[in-house]
């Protein structure tokens, strides 16, 4: 109930109680406000305004600079070498086409092999990207559908996972390490790079580690531990993903790029922003300075088909790709750069322009009152 | 705590048994303890829960909340809601409590002050709370009454005691209050315990002026009414003491009862706030509705299909079904257009500037040692959109103080400020006043200038001595000497004080009366007159005389009066002197003083014989008493000798001409609504310049029928048009306008107008079908003065212009009869002078001068309003930007409710990354420095055309937030959908891309936020500056391993923030968005500065170019007054005191002792008067009497 008596105001006597000098209660504390610049509103301040002195040098100046950087990105872009296959195999001539309806556990995999010509050589490291298109791995449900702390390590989330990986959490009673939608759909096709020189097929050394972040690698993903390291011994008690043909610590060999600190498997956990995109799959080093990474010529691609993406329209791509100190390809960033910096010089000019003419300041010392 | 007792039914009628505390306990009325506290320590958490969640904002939620626990639906974690929703609701929480807090004590105060009892026979002393009904209490002099008490006995004879009503209904003149005659006599406790009177009476009720009951007391019955009741809140004055019988008790009291819910005022501001809310709440199921539809639409082509990777969840099974808990995820998220904490930083930034008020200085009344103080803090802002101002006159524009200034006596003026040639000076040099040390009994505060009118005194101008004789004599003051010399008056009305005064400090010193004499020390001499008549005041007269007998045994009437009436009654002989005297008051009355007209006659004895005897039969005729001594004062008062007049200055509060005319410059209006008379209204008008002789026409309508008004307002709205018409020589003038065409006429109306209004002809005005006509002729008048008004009418002229009007009015005054007004407008403003707090307690805002209203407006109030459409703006710019990337999101997310953002992110955004900034931007900035607004006061109009947020800007902000989230969205998408980290890996992960995003996204509002402050204190720097590198500091955090290790499921954001910001791509990126964010904001703004700036960025520009040169002082230019010829003539009396004095009723004894201080009070006044001039002469070589040995000489 808000009531506008105030109890306090009859036992002042007035509300402003200082109408009675030495009055009732003796109030000798003061009423007078404080004169600090605080309450005063005095304080010192820097008062910015937009004159044509500031904002015109400004567009100029963010011009000026937007414009190179523009073109030396859209430069550097450009030296970037780039080769893309799509091996979907939707069209019946693409040599993939018959794997187009491979289920997960179809063994032995499908296999195709496409052939493809470099025109150019890549002189520097490659990296080999598998792409997906028309893939949601942005979709809440899948994007929440992991349990961190199982792929940390943690022993008791390995045996008894989160929730949040429903469907994916248990198999026949038995629970799913790695759980989750986003580890069941594992990316499992195997690539593989071979020259064609004369006839002979050489094939190109991948590496398969160093594709991952540090940061996963060491940090986010960590095996269970447990006596000794036998990851088999590890995972007892779980089953695989209902997807994998092999469980989770047989997917390499190499003991420190098995179980869940295995880089492919990092590489897919980190799901994309974007329904259409490309992930790291193999490096190719540059083996020495005489040679080109990969010279311009004939090279097949050998696919382990396993992986469908053809009943929900996707699509599967390989890229092999160089890249610079800003990444990869990126023709974005550098016409964005041209172009916003073209258009702040543009408008400065506009302004400049438009101020000359029509701007009203000089006629501000007679302020109408 | 809870001592009072809870609430019962309500009373069908009271009893009441004095001394019987049993009996009366038996229908449990209410104990003298008040509570005004909401909560106590067990219920406040429950009870204040409770009231916090009926608000619709906390209710919704607390909706979402419950929302989000649904796993189907939730897309946000449960803490990004309850975490703002508890920092809302403990904020909210440790306000009230801390409120009630002080309630408590206050409650505490007044409870437990001390009042005495009469239990069983003995006086006690016990609490107020503990008073009951029934009992017996005795007051002294100057002590609150306890509780609303029948008056049972006094120390004053007749059982009379006097109160002082100012805390009850700001009157500050003394009443009257008298018991019945057979309590009267119960004058000691023996008695008083003895007394077992039943009193039954009406139940509690807020009646101030209005009791009815019966006291049956030994079989019998004796009526009761108000004059016999003490309220609660009165103080016991000039009475030793006197005992009451307690009938209403603590929350029954009429005080308390008064004090009824306080209308809630909301400002414009709120109400456009919350229909944009709900605005967005339409948008937000809009955008709900889309993407749900998009939802559906997906799950039924794409989705079904990409079940192999992800299967719908347990329970859905159809794309509808789907896209239906869909909707509701994006409520959720999108819930953040309205944000949780816009009502509640609206609400600190308020408070803010409420203690900005608080704390000014300049607003600060030094004299009375009051400061401004906000009592409402939540209208600061509708204070720079004030249109209207209705103003009380007496002691709001005026001191309420009367001030003798000039006089003129026979033909002579005196009173003009003389330089030592006898020129008139000019104002600013004046003379040291007036000598008055010969007089031992002058009011030392009495001022005067003119030392010839002391030396006509002096020098024994016989008709100087009669015009003083006359002002000592002819008149209803009492004095009370309360030592030798110390003498007081207490004039019923202030003009009449000052006149007596003046008399008194020229040597004709009123010194006591009794029914029939009054006592007057001529210059030393003490003269006892006998008083035969006094014929009374009353509006109609507009004069009063006295008819005295000298000690010498000459009957003679003093009269006084308007002079438009005096001066027709005066006998022909006058004729050359009455030329003189009204050109005189022509003179005064151009100066704005109120004049009085003196006059005196001769009587015969025989003549007077008959005419009293006439007198008496006619006083106590049955029938028609007021005409047949109508008649008889007219006959007598006829043919008087002129003896001149008076002029008395009705100070103007300080600083009040400058104020209106700032105010009036400010474009606004304001209307004055006084209870005085017409003629005091338009000279105070004038006097503070909302009058001038330059005007066009002032309109007086006083009308006293429909008819009449109806004619006299269409008159002078023809008149208005017939200027303007022949101002615009070929506009078409159409005879038949309808009432919108006509306002727009009158809108556009040449030259400026006033209007006086009369009471009686604003009753007609304001029925329903004049109303609309008043106030279109109201609105086209610069100047608007309604006088004789009621309260009452007060409040409708209000309601009238906040009606038709839409504009924002504020209420300014200081005395109870505003407190309609003042609860009626907008804004209401309280004076806090002299009148009582009555105005105080109703108002918003209070402060101590009329003149601190132009700082309260154009300084705060403007301030308040830049600063609030700022915030606002700001506000919804950043949230659209903020939310609607969901949206846009959600086109490539399968309209899954997938987030774009950390769900740290989304929590912390509103409540800690961009919080502040706003913030100090809402309480600190300022456009132009506050000696500016008072310069130009045009800086107002913004305000009063609400041009700074309205729908238009709103939608403005809302354009350029989402504008901002596209391109904080499609930026990054652009640069993401192909682009790979300078390691190789893949750039375009969602952690990264919500990361990016959200860097961007703070950076781009911060250099917003930045650019809309204009006042950059070291708070703002600090905050804008603290908050980017908090977000940096708590994204690192976030991101860091340690908490990924104790909470990995939590934190899965681990190294992302390095990871990330170490990509130069993501840096270009983030320098591209915010370039393209802000370089059109910025275009824009300089194109509008530079093309079409607004009144007060020209301000700010010429003060940056002109910062050296010395600020030019614009001084308002005081013009001269030209004299016009109007009647000052004023007195703001009432009728009735003349009876009172001549029936000897309110004498009071002691006051009869002169200066001896008799011990028995009971000594008849002839025997104090001999003891006096015995004393005197006994008492010779005192000052008083060298004074007047040396003034006979």
């Amino acid at each position: 109930m808000a009531v506008n008596y105030s109890a306090k105001e009859e036992a002042d006597g007035h509300p402003a109680g200082g109408a009675m000098p030495g009055g009732a209660g003796g109030a000798v504390k003061t009423r007078k406000p404080d004169n600090t610049a605080f309450k005063q509103q005095r304080l010192p301040a820097w008062q910015p305004i937009l004159t044509a002195g500031t904002v015109l040098p400004a567009f100029f100046i963010i011009g000026l600079i937007f414009i190179p950087i523009g073109i030396g990105i859209f430069v550097t872009s450009n030296n970037i070498r780039e080769y893309e296959i799509d091996y979907t195999g939707t069209e019946p001539s693409s040599p993939c086409n018959k794997c187009l309806n491979v289920s997960w556990d179809s063994t032995p995999p499908c296999t195709c092999t496409i052939n493809f010509t470099l025109e150019h050589s890549f002189e520097s490291n490659v990296f080999m990207y598998y792409g997906l298109s028309n893939f949601y791995q942005n979709h809440r449900r899948y994007v929440k559908s992991r349990d961190d702390s199982q792929l940390n390590g943690d022993n008791s989330s390995l045996l008894n996972p989160s929730k949040e990986c429903e469907p994916y959490r248990t198999n026949e009673d038995k629970p799913i390490a790695p759980c989750g939608a986003i580890a069941n759909s594992m990316f499992n096709d195997t690539l593989e790079l071979y020259r064609i020189d004369n006839d002979t097929r050489t094939p190109i050394t991948l590496i398969k580690k160093g594709i991952a972040w540090w940061t996963d690698k060491n940090v986010k993903f960590r095996n269970p531990t447990g006596d000794g390291n036998n990851l088999t011994a590890l995972f007892q008690g779980t089953t695989k993903p209902v997807n994998w043909p092999k469980p989770v610590y047989m997917l390499d060999s190499e003991p420190d790029n098995n179980g869940f600190i295995n880089e492919d498997f990092i590489v897919w956990m980190r799901t994309a922003a974007l329904p259409t995109f490309r992930k790291l799959y193999r490096l190719i080093e540059r083996k020495n300075n005489l040679q080109p990474t990969l010279q311009a010529g004939k090279y097949s691609l050998d696919i382990a088909y396993n992986y469908p993406v053809h009943s929900f329209d996707g699509r599967k791509r390989m890229i092999l790709s160089t890249i610079s100190w800003m990444g990869g390809k990126n023709p974005f960033l550098g016409i964005a750069y041209i172009t916003v910096g073209s258009i702040c010089f543009f408008l400065g000019v506009v302004l400049l322009i438009i101020h000359h003419k029509y701007g009203n300041r000089n006629t501000s010392a007679d302020i109408p009152n | 705590m809870e001592r009072c007792a809870a609430r019962r039914a309500p009373e069908e009628e009271r009893r009441v048994r004095a001394n019987a505390r049993e009996y009366n306990e038996k229908f449990q009325y209410a104990s003298n303890c008040i509570k005004t506290s909401k909560y106590n320590i067990i219920t406040f958490l429950p009870v204040n829960l409770f009231e916090q969640f009926q608000e619709v904002a906390n209710t919704y939620f607390l909706f979402l909340l419950i929302l989000q626990l649904i796993p189907q639906i939730s897309s946000l974690s449960w803490f990004t809601t309850i975490v703002p929703l508890v920092l809302v609701l403990t904020i909210t929480a440790v306000k009230d409590a801390t409120d009630d807090y002080f309630r408590h004590k206050s409650d505490n105060q007044v409870n437990n002050r001390q009042s005495q009892v009469l239990i069983s026979g003995v006086l006690r002393q016990e609490q107020w709370m503990n008073v009951r009904v029934g009992d017996i209490i005795k007051l002294e002099n100057n002590q609150f009454v306890a509780a609303d008490l029948l008056l049972l006995s006094s120390s004053e004879p007749h059982g009379l005691c006097y109160i002082e009503t100012a805390e009850l209904d700001g009157e500050t003149n003394m009443k009257v209050r008298q018991a019945i005659p057979v309590t009267s006599e119960l004058g000691d406790t023996s008695k008083l315990a003895g007394f077992d009177g039943e009193v039954i009476c009406e139940p509690p009720n807020n009646k101030l002026d209005k009791f009815g009951g019966t006291l049956y007391w030994k079989e019998n019955k004796y009526p009761l009414s108000n004059q016999n009741m003490l309220l609660r809140g009165c103080v016991l004055r000039n009475t030793e003491w006197c005992f009451g019988l307690v009938i209403f008790a603590g929350p029954d009291t009429k005080l308390m009862q008064n004090s009824g819910r306080t209308k809630f005022k909301r400002t414009s501001i709120d109400r456009l706030m919350n229909t944009l809310v709900l605005w967005i709440f339409g948008f937000l199921v809009c955008m709900g509705v889309i993407l749900a539809i998009g939802n559906a639409i997906w799950e039924h082509e794409v989705g079904v299909c990409f079940q192999i990777y992800l299967p719908w969840d347990e329970g859905v099974h159809s794309a509808f079904f789907s896209g239906f808990l869909s909707f509701w995820s994006y409520i959720i998220i999108l819930n953040t257009v309205v944000p949780i904490s816009l009502y509640v930083s609206v609400e600190v930034i308020r408070l803010g500037h409420s203690y900005f008020i608080n704390w000014d200085k300049k607003m600060y009344c030094a004299k009375r040692r009051t400061p401004a103080e906000a009592r409402t803090t939540t209208l600061n802002e509708e204070l720079g959109q004030v249109e209207y101002i209705f103003s009380d006159k007496t002691g709001t524009l005026t001191q309420n103080i009367m001030v003798f200034s000039k006089c003129s006596v026979n033909g002579h003026s005196y009173g003009d400020v003389q330089d030592m040639l006898g020129h008139k000076a000019e104002l600013g040099e004046r003379p040291e006043p007036v000598d008055f040390s010969f007089n031992p009994l002058a009011d030392p505060r009495f001022q005067f200038w003119d030392p010839s009118l002391l030396e006509a005194i002096k020098l024994g101008d016989p008709h100087v001595h009669e015009f003083f004789r006359l002002l000592s004599l002819c008149h209803t003051v009492m004095s009370e000497e309360k030592s030798e010399g110390e003498l007081y008056y207490k004039a019923q009305s202030p003009d009449e004080g000052a006149l007596v005064t003046a008399a008194r400090n020229f040597g004709f010193v009123f010194r006591s009366r009794t029914p029939k004499t009054i006592t007057v020390h001529e210059l030393g001499r003490a003269i006892t007159y006998q008083l035969l008549a006094i014929l009374d005041f009353n509006n109609i007269r507009k004069r009063m005389s006295v008819i005295v007998r000298s000690p010498e045994g000459k009957i003679r009437l003093y009269c006084k009066g308007a002079d438009t009436i005096l001066l027709e009654r005066l006998h022909p002989v006058n004729q050359d002197l009455t030329n003189v005297t009204t050109d005189h008051l022509n003179e005064y009355a151009g100066e704005g003083l109120r004049t009085l007209v003196l006059a005196y006659k001769d009587l015969e004895e025989s003549y007077y014989e008959e005419w009293s005897e006439r007198l008496r039969r006619a006083s106590s005729a049955p029938e028609a008493r007021e005409d047949r001594l109508a008649q008889l004062y007219d006959e007598v008062e006829h043919d008087m000798m002129l003896l001149g007049a008076t002029a008395i200055e009705d100070k103007l509060q300080q600083g009040v001409p400058e104020t209106i005319a700032i105010l009036t410059l400010a474009n606004i209006k304001i209307w004055v609504l006084t209870g005085d008379k017409q003629e005091t209204a338009v000279n105070i008008g004038y006097s503070c310049k909302m009058l001038t002789d330059d005007m066009t026409e002032v309109f007086v309508v006083t009308g006293h029928t429909v008819l009449e008004v109806r004619e006299e307002l269409r008159k002078a709205r023809e008149k208005m048009m017939d200027a303007s018409r022949s101002i615009s020589n070929g506009f078409s003038y159409q005879e038949k306008l309808s009432s919108s065409k006509l306002t727009s006429v009158l809108e556009a109306i040449a030259g400026e107008y006033a209007l006086v209004i009369n009471g009686h002809s604003l009753a007609h005005a304001l029925e329903a079908d004049m109303e609309v006509e008043f106030l279109e002729t109201a609105c086209a008048c610069k100047a608007v003065i309604c006088c004789r008004v009621t309260p009452l009418q007060k409040a409708q002229v209000v309601e009238l212009v906040k009606k038709y009007k839409k504009a924002v009015t504020l209420a300014i005054g200081d005395g109870a009869n505003d407190v309609s007004m003042i609860k009626t407008a907008h804004i209401g403003v309280g004076i806090s002078g002299q009148e009582g707090i009555q105005a105080v307690l109703a108002s918003d805002y209070s402060f101590s001068q009329f003149k601190f209203l132009q700082r309260l407006l154009l300084v705060h109030g403007r301030w308040s309003y830049l600063r609030m459409c700022k915030f606002l703006c700001y506000f919804f710019y950043k949230n659209f930007a903020f939310t609607m990337v969901h949206f846009w999101f959600g086109f490539f997310c399968g309209f899954s409710a997938q987030t774009v953002y950390d769900q740290y992110f989304i929590t912390l955004y509103n409540i800690v990354y961009t919080s502040l900034p706003v913030l100090a931007m809402g309480v600190f900035d300022q456009d132009v420095p506050e000696q500016r607004s008072m310069e130009y006061p045009k800086l107002y109009e913004p305000g009063q055309l609400n041009l700074l947020f309205n729908k238009r800007e709103f939608f403005i902000c809302i354009a350029q937030g989402i504008y901002t989230s596209v391109l904080m969205f499609f930026i990054p998408y652009g640069v993401f959908a192909d682009a790979t980290r300078d390691d190789g890996a893949q750039l375009a992960d969602y952690q990264s891309f919500a990361v990016t995003v959200a860097t961007s996204l703070v950076i781009v509002v911060s250099v917003q936020i930045g650019l809309d402050t204009g006042f950059w204190t070291a708070i703002n720097h600090f905050f804008i500056w603290g908050s980017l590198a908090t977000y940096f500091a708590i994204l690192f955090a976030m991101h860091s391993d340690g908490l990924f290790q104790m909470f990995p499921n939590q934190f899965r954001f681990v190294g992302n923030a390095q990871n990330t910001l170490a990509q130069p791509t993501v840096w270009l990126t983030i320098a591209l968005t915010t370039v393209v964010c802000i370089m059109p904001v910025v275009a824009f703004r300089f194109l509008k500065l530079d093309l079409k700036p607004e009144l007060s960025d020209t301000v700010r520009y010429t003060q940056l170019v002109r910062k050296k040169q010395k600020t030019q002082h614009r001084c308002m230019r005081r013009a001269g007054r030209v004299g016009s010829r109007r009647s000052g003539y004023a007195f703001s009396h009432q009728e009735g005191f003349g009876e009172l004095i001549m029936s000897g009723k309110n004498m009071r004894l002691s006051s009869l002792a002169l200066s001896s201080f008799s011990a028995r009070p009971s000594a008849g006044w002839i025997e104090t008067l001999r003891k006096k001039k015995g004393s005197d002469s006994s008492t010779a070589g005192s000052p008083s009497s060298a004074a007047s040995k040396t003034l006979k000489v």
